[in-house]
C-alpha cells in the first residue's frame, strides 16, 4: 500500500509494432490487388467472387477465431447481406451500390443478431447443430419467398448503377474488382482496430474461459452477440458485393455447403488472425479454380488432401504456421 | 460500522440433502475473516450461493445493504463482490498487463470500446502498473501467463481481482498449490489488500488462517458451528470435535 506509483515502473512495449503491421497488412493486400488485376485481367469475375468470399471468412473468424464459437452456417450472414441488396436493386429500384452494400450490411447484422440470440443459448456441440439448422432455414426460407428471392431461380433483375455516378459497372468486372478491393480494404481496417481494441480484448478472454470473464463482471453472451452482429456487417458487405459484382443472387450464397467451406477456409489459412483468413481464402479459392480446371474429376480429392495435410501437419493453418516460424526465428537471430 | 456483506439464513438442499443449513454472517469494511472446515462442510456450495451462481433454497444476500438474492453472478461482481478462484482461472494466452487492464476496463464500464487500445490509455496504464508492481509483477508484465510460475499466478488473480476495486473480496484457498516458498510473497500480498476492504478467506492451511485472519468462522455439515477469534477457535469443544482434533493436538499452534 506504501509503494510508489511510478508509471516507467513496467517496461513500456514497442508501440509503433501494430500500426506498422496495419500498414504492411493494408500494402500486401493492395500489392495482391494490383498483381491479381495484372496477371488475370481475364479473369476478374473469379477474383472479385474471392473477395467477397474473403468478407465472409473474415466475418466468420470474428466469431469462431477470436470469440471461440464454432458454426457451420455463417453463410447465412453472407447470403442475407446479398439478398438484401439485390432485393432493394430488383424490387424497389433502389440502385445505387453504395446504398445497395448499406443494405447489406444492415441485414448480415441483423441476421447476425438473429443467429447469435438462438445459439448463444447453448456451447459446444449442441451449438454447431444450432448454426447447422439455421442455415437450413434459411435456405428454406429464400427458396419458399420466391417471388421476393426468385426462389431456386436465382434473383435477377440486378442493376446497379456507376459508382458515384461515374464509374459503370462494365462486363469485364473492372469496377466491381475495385469496388470491392476497397471494400475489403475498409474492412479489414475497421477489423484490425477492433480486434485490439478494448472489445477485442475482452473476447478473447471469452473464448479462452468465459466463467472467468462473467467473474469479472462482464457478461460473454452480451459480448459475443455484439461480435456477432459486427461479423454480421463484414459477411452482409462480402454478400452485397456479390450480389452487386455478379448481378444475380443464387441460394447457394445461403447454403450450408457455402458455410462449410467458408470455415475450411479460415481453417487452411489460421483462425485467430485476419491475415489467416485471408490468405486461407485466397489459397482455397484459387487451388479450387486451378486444380478444377486442371482436373475436373478429381479436384475436390485433391482439396481433401490439402486440406488434411494443413490439419495434419500445419494445425494453426498455413498462415499461422509460417507466422510462427517467422517469429521463432525472429528471436532466435535477436 | 454498519456491515457492507450479509448472510441471513441462507439454506440451499439438492432434494433431501440440507448443504447449506441457516448460515448467518455479517461483515464489516476492514474485515479479515477466514472461512474454514472440513471436506464435504458445504464451503464451495456457501461460495457459490454468495456468489450467485446458485440459488439459495431460502434466505437472503445483502451487499452494501442492499439485497442481491435475486441479482445473478455478474450483477453482484459489479457491486463489488469479487472472487478468486481455487484453481487459478487466468487466460493463458494473455499478458498479466491484459488481465489487469482488461479488468480495470470492464470495471469502468469501457470493455466494449471498440477502439483504441489500453496500452495507449494512460490512466488505464497508470493502475496496470500500480497493481502488477505492488504484487510484484512488473517484471512479467508483458508474458504470456502460461509462461510465468504458478506462485505469480496466484498473485495475478489477486491483481485482477483488485482491479475491479471490489467491496467484499472472497478468496478461495489463495495459496494453494503453490510452493512453500512462495507462499511468502502471497502472504504479504494478503497482508498488503487494501485496509477498508472486506475479506472473506476460504482456505484449509491453518498457519495461513491464524496469520490472517482476525476472526474465524468453522462450517461443519452445513451449519456454522464457531464464529469468533482465531485464539478461540482451538478451545472450542465442537470445533474440536468436527474438524481441528488433529491439528489443536500439534504441537506447533501459539
Amino acid at each position: 500500500m506504501t509503494l510508489a506509483v511510478n508509471n516507467q515502473s513496467i517496461p513500456s512495449r514497442p508501440r509503433g509494432g501494430s500500426f506498422r503491421r496495419d500498414l504492411i497488412g493494408v500494402a500486401v493486400i493492395a500489392v495482391f490487388a494490383a498483381a491479381g488485376y495484372i496477371l488475370f485481367p481475364d479473369n476478374l469475375a473469379l477474383l472479385t467472387r474471392i473477395l467477397a468470399v474473403a468478407l465472409l471468412v473474415l466475418a466468420l473468424d470474428l466469431v469462431t477465431g477470436y470469440c471461440g464459437v464454432a458454426t457451420l452456417g455463417h453463410a447465412a450472414l453472407f447470403g442475407s447481406g446479398a439478398y438484401a441488396a439485390g432485393i432493394l436493386s430488383a424490387h424497389y429500384g433502389i440502385n445505387d451500390p453504395l446504398l445497395m452494400t448499406l443494405g447489406g450490411i444492415v441485414a448480415g447484422a441483423v441476421a447476425g443478431l438473429l443467429c447469435a440470440v438462438v445459439m448463444l443459448r447453448a456451447h459446444g456441440l449442441p451449438q454447431l447443430v444450432l448454426s447447422i439448422a439455421l442455415i437450413y432455414l434459411f435456405h428454406e426460407l429464400a427458396n419458399k419467398a420466391s417471388s421476393w428471392t426468385g426462389g431456386s431461380d436465382g434473383l435477377s433483375g440486378i442493376m446497379p448503377d456507376p459508382v458515384f455516378g461515374v464509374y459503370e459497372f462494365d462486363l469485364f468486372g473492372h469496377t466491381a474488382y475495385f469496388f470491392g478491393v476497397a471494400l475489403l480494404l475498409i474492412a479489414f481496417v475497421l477489423l484490425r482496430l477492433v480486434v485490439r481494441s478494448p472489445f477485442g480484448m475482452l473476447c478473447r478472454g471469452i473464448k479462452e474461459d468465459p466463467l472467468r470473464i462473467r467473474a469479472m463482471g462482464a457478461s460473454p453472451n452480451a459480448a459475443l452477440a455484439k461480435m456477432y452482429v459486427i461479423s454480421g456487417a463484414v459477411a452482409g458487405t462480402g454478400g452485397a458485393l456479390s450480389a452487386i459484382s455478379t448481378q444475380v443472387v443464387a441460394l447457394d450464397a445461403l447454403s450450408f455447403t457455402q458455410s462449410a467451406e467458408a470455415l475450411v477456409m479460415l481453417v487452411l489459412g489460421g483462425t485467430g488472425s485476419l491475415f489467416g483468413a485471408l490468405a486461407g481464402t485466397l489459397i482455397f479459392m484459387l487451388f479450387e479454380d486451378y486444380v478444377s480446371a486442371a482436373n475436373p474429376f478429381h479436384w475436390l480429392t485433391m482439396v481433401g488432401v490439402l486440406l488434411i495435410a494443413v490439419v495434419l501437419f500445419a494445425p494453426k493453418g498455413i498462415y499461422g504456421t509460417a507466422a510462427a516460424y517467422f517469429t521463432r526465428r525472429g528471436e532466435a537471430n535477436r | 460500522m454498519s456491515p457492507v456483506f450479509e448472510v441471513a439464513n441462507l439454506k440451499r438442499s439438492f432434494g433431501g440433502l440440507v448443504v447449506t443449513n441457516d448460515v448467518s454472517l455479517s461483515m464489516a469494511p476492514g474485515d479479515r475473516v477466514a472461512l474454514i472446515g472440513p471436506n464435504g462442510a458445504g464451503k464451495t456450495t456457501f461460495v457459490n450461493l454468495v456468489t450467485g451462481n446458485l440459488p439459495p433454497s431460502s434466505g437472503e444476500v445483502r451487499l452494501g445493504g442492499e439485497t442481491v438474492t435475486r441479482v445473478d453472478a455478474i450483477g453482484r461482481v459489479r457491486r463489488g463482490l469479487v472472487r478468486s478462484f481455487q484453481v487459478t482461472r487466468l487466460f493463458q494466452d494473455m499478458t498479466p498487463a491484459e488481465h489487469v487492464g482488461l479488468a480495470v476496463l470492464q470495471r469502468d464500464g469501457r470493455a466494449g470500446r471498440l477502439f483504441g487500445r489500453f496500452l495507449n490509455m494512460t490512466e488505464v496504464m497508470a493502475e496496470v502498473s500500480e497493481l502488477l508492481e505492488k504484487l510484484g509483477l512488473a517484471e512479467l508484465a508483458y508474458r504470456k501467463v502460461r509462461e510465468i510460475a504458478y506462485g505469480q499466478q496466484r498473485l495475478l488473480e489477486i491483481a485482477v481481482a483488485l482491479a475491479l476495486k471490489p467491496k467484499v473480496l472472497l478468496l478461495d484457498e489463495p495459496a494453494a498449490g503453490v510452493p512453500q516458498s512462495d507462499t511468502g510473497r502471497i502472504e504479504q500480498a494478503l497482508a498488503d489488500l487494501p485496509p477498508d476492504l472486506a475479506v472473506l478467506m476460504i482456505e484449509h492451511d491453518m498457519d495461513l488462517v491464524f496469520r490472517f485472519a482476525k476472526r474465524v468462522i468453522v462450517l461443519a455439515a452445513g451449519t456454522i458451528i464457531f464464529d469468533g477469534l482465531p485464539a478461540d477457535v482451538t478451545k472450542d469443544a465442537r470445533v474440536r470435535e468436527a474438524y481441528l482434533g488433529n491439528y489443536a493436538n500439534a504441537s506447533h499452534v501459539a
